[in-house]
């Protein structure tokens, strides 16, 4: 019971400092719009993919990216707990290393989940500029499947951060981690059309089953996904256990 | 009597440096208990193996008769705990930061209010407690730190260096705070220091730890009277003849004539005053003015460091100095 008081306690610490800190969140909503509505609009003009709208297309993989930044960056953030002192004050506490985990965990994926959400209601807003055909129930399917991705995602942060002591990593992580996931997600071109020596960059991505699956509840029967919805699920969410445990572990061996 | 934190022989090293060296110290209840030394004498390096944040390298220590090593989680349950460095989450209230403090320690969520206005009253900041932390001076942020430590009724409460980087205001508030807490709650309270005069005025009993092993214990009065006692100071219109009267009466431990002043060393000055007025009245002696001098912590702490710094040489002795110009200031 007292375990489960001190993960609410820092879920809401976590959901506090990302409302909060306003210069961030700005950014970090206008980029995934940048990449929508610019970038969307003209590579879709200029090669586009056959019996789609690339707008249409990509707006999954924006979500996904959305999601992979917020969790990226939230996770790191325990490197300032670290520098600031704040990390003393919760290793501190009566609450053990394990549950501290979880704290974050729920805490920076709800971040995440709460940007992707917010993605997605500038989709609907953005619906006719950008030839959007979205429903409601859409947005209902796509719930759960943001959920486990983001679970996965913010471990890969929370266990890069237990590895680091110091930011001046943080521009080789986003070169060397955010920016690779994201492009070999399929969240910009089909996988289906990549080369196959590149391929298998795409298939030990979990990201890349992340944005597949959103995309087949988006664009339905439009589109062919690379395995049934019900295998790319379970391999996200196997990633997902894999993830919280090497983070759980990574986390209790700092300090 | 009761001891609320023994040591055995607790030790910790860092490489080739042993930063604490087979501690052995005995709190008792309910009093303020200092470990005074320089910077790197290993006073947090104690408390944090105390506190259960750092593993000893050997032995171990008895809180509130849980032992570190082994129920690390029952220690914490009853400790509070001020870092010396700041550990207040900035973004968040004064008011938010205590409720996650209450809900890490597992207090009820019906006490909570109760208790979280209380502790704000404690350190004064009820006005200020929905601002955020980002806005609070550096002595607010203290007080606010002190007050997070209370919530969850510690039964020992650790202060590292409280009142360090803070201007002599906001150490005076600090200080107080203690004091009012020693008062009105059952709690025992161990600080680390290199400020003299605030183990001085604070403790009950002072620990001086240099290199890691602890040189004097004892009641800071204590400490002092081990220096040789205390001087009266007295000013009369024939000192030559004031002394030799002096001599005879064979009162004082040494007299010399300073400045045109009489200095003696005397053990309990106050009850020897009458005395000494007396001698200069019998000698038809006019005393133009007479005053005590109580030895300072100070003193004591260079009686005791400094032997370490004639066997540390140079470099010691400059980090030493600065130590004790920062004591002064």
């Amino acid at each position: 019971m007292s375990e489960l008081r001190g993960i609410y306690a820092l879920w809401l610490r976590e959901v506090k400092r990302y409302s909060r800190e306003r210069t961030r969140l700005v950014s970090s909503l206008a980029q995934p719009l940048l990449w929508l509505v610019i970038f969307g609009t003209g590579l879709g003009s200029a090669i586009g993919i056959p019996g789609l709208n690339y707008q249409q297309f990509i707006f999954p993989g924006i979500i996904g990216q959305t999601m992979l930044f917020t969790a990226m960056f939230m996770g790191i953030s325990v490197i300032w707990d670290k520098q600031f002192g704040f990390m003393k004050e919760i290793l501190v506490a009566p609450v053990s290393r394990v549950s501290i985990f979880m704290g974050k965990v729920v805490g920076v994926a709800t971040d995440s989940l709460i940007q992707g959400i917010i993605i997605f209601a500038f989709g609907f807003l953005l619906a006719a500029p950008l030839h959007l055909s979205l429903e409601l129930s859409m947005f209902f399917k796509s719930l759960p499947i943001m959920v486990i991705i983001a679970i996965g995602l913010v471990c890969i942060g929370l266990t890069l951060a237990s590895l680091m002591n110091n930011l001046e990593n943080f521009g080789a992580i986003m070169t060397f981690v955010n920016l690779p996931m994201f492009f070999l997600s399929g969240a910009l071109f089909p996988v289906t059309r990549i080369p196959e020596w590149l391929k298998w960059a795409f298939y030990v991505n979990p990201l890349t089953y992340g944005v597949d699956s959103l995309r087949s509840i988006m664009l339905g029967s439009g589109w062919a996904s690379i395995l049934p919805i019900y295998y790319e699920v379970s391999i996200i969410i196997a990633f997902d256990i894999v993830m919280v445990m090497v983070g759980t572990y990574a986390f209790s061996r700092t300090q | 009597m009761q001891h609320v934190i023994e040591t055995r022989d607790l030790t910790r090293r860092f490489g080739a440096i042993t930063a604490v060296d087979r501690l052995n110290i005995h709190v008792r209840q309910g009093e303020i208990f200092g470990l005074l030394g320089p910077n790197g004498a290993g006073k947090s390096t104690a408390i944090s193996m105390l506190c259960t944040i750092l593993s000893p390298t050997s032995g171990t220590a008895l809180v509130n008769g849980y032992d570190i090593v082994r129920q690390p989680s029952l220690v914490r349950k009853s400790i509070g705990i001020v870092f010396q460095d700041p550990s207040v989450d900035d973004l968040l209230t004064g008011r938010e930061n205590l409720r996650m403090h209450a809900d890490l320690y597992g207090v009820p969520p019906g006490e909570q209010k109760e208790r979280i206005d209380e502790v704000l009253a404690l350190v004064e900041l009820e006005d200020r407690a929905d601002d955020r932390v980002r806005n609070y001076s550096g002595g607010m942020r203290r007080r606010l730190e002190i007050a997070r430590s209370l919530i969850h009724f510690p039964r020992v409460l650790f202060l590292d260096e409280p009142t360090i980087g803070l201007d002599p205001q906001s150490r005076d508030h600090i200080w107080s705070y203690i004091r009012e807490l020693r008062k009105s709650k059952d709690i025992t309270i161990i600080l680390t220091t290199h400020y003299m005069d605030e183990a001085d005025r604070l403790c009950d009993r002072v620990a001086i730890i240099d290199h890691g092993v602890i040189m004097a214990l004892d009641s800071p009065k204590a400490l002092k009277e081990q220096l040789g006692g205390e001087t009266i100071t007295i000013k009369t219109s024939d000192n030559q003849l004031y002394m030799d009267r002096l001599g005879k009466a064979g009162i004082a431990k040494s007299v010399a004539e300073v400045d045109g002043e009489v200095k003696m060393t005397v053990d309990n000055a106050h009850t020897l005053i009458p005395s000494v007025v007396d001698i200069a009245f019998k000698a038809g002696i006019k005393v133009e003015s007479i005053y005590v001098q109580e030895p300072q912590l100070d003193d004591v702490f260079m009686h005791y460091t400094g032997r370490a710094i004639r066997e540390g040489g140079e470099k010691m002795l400059s980090g030493m100095a600065a130590v004790r110009r920062r004591s002064i200031r």
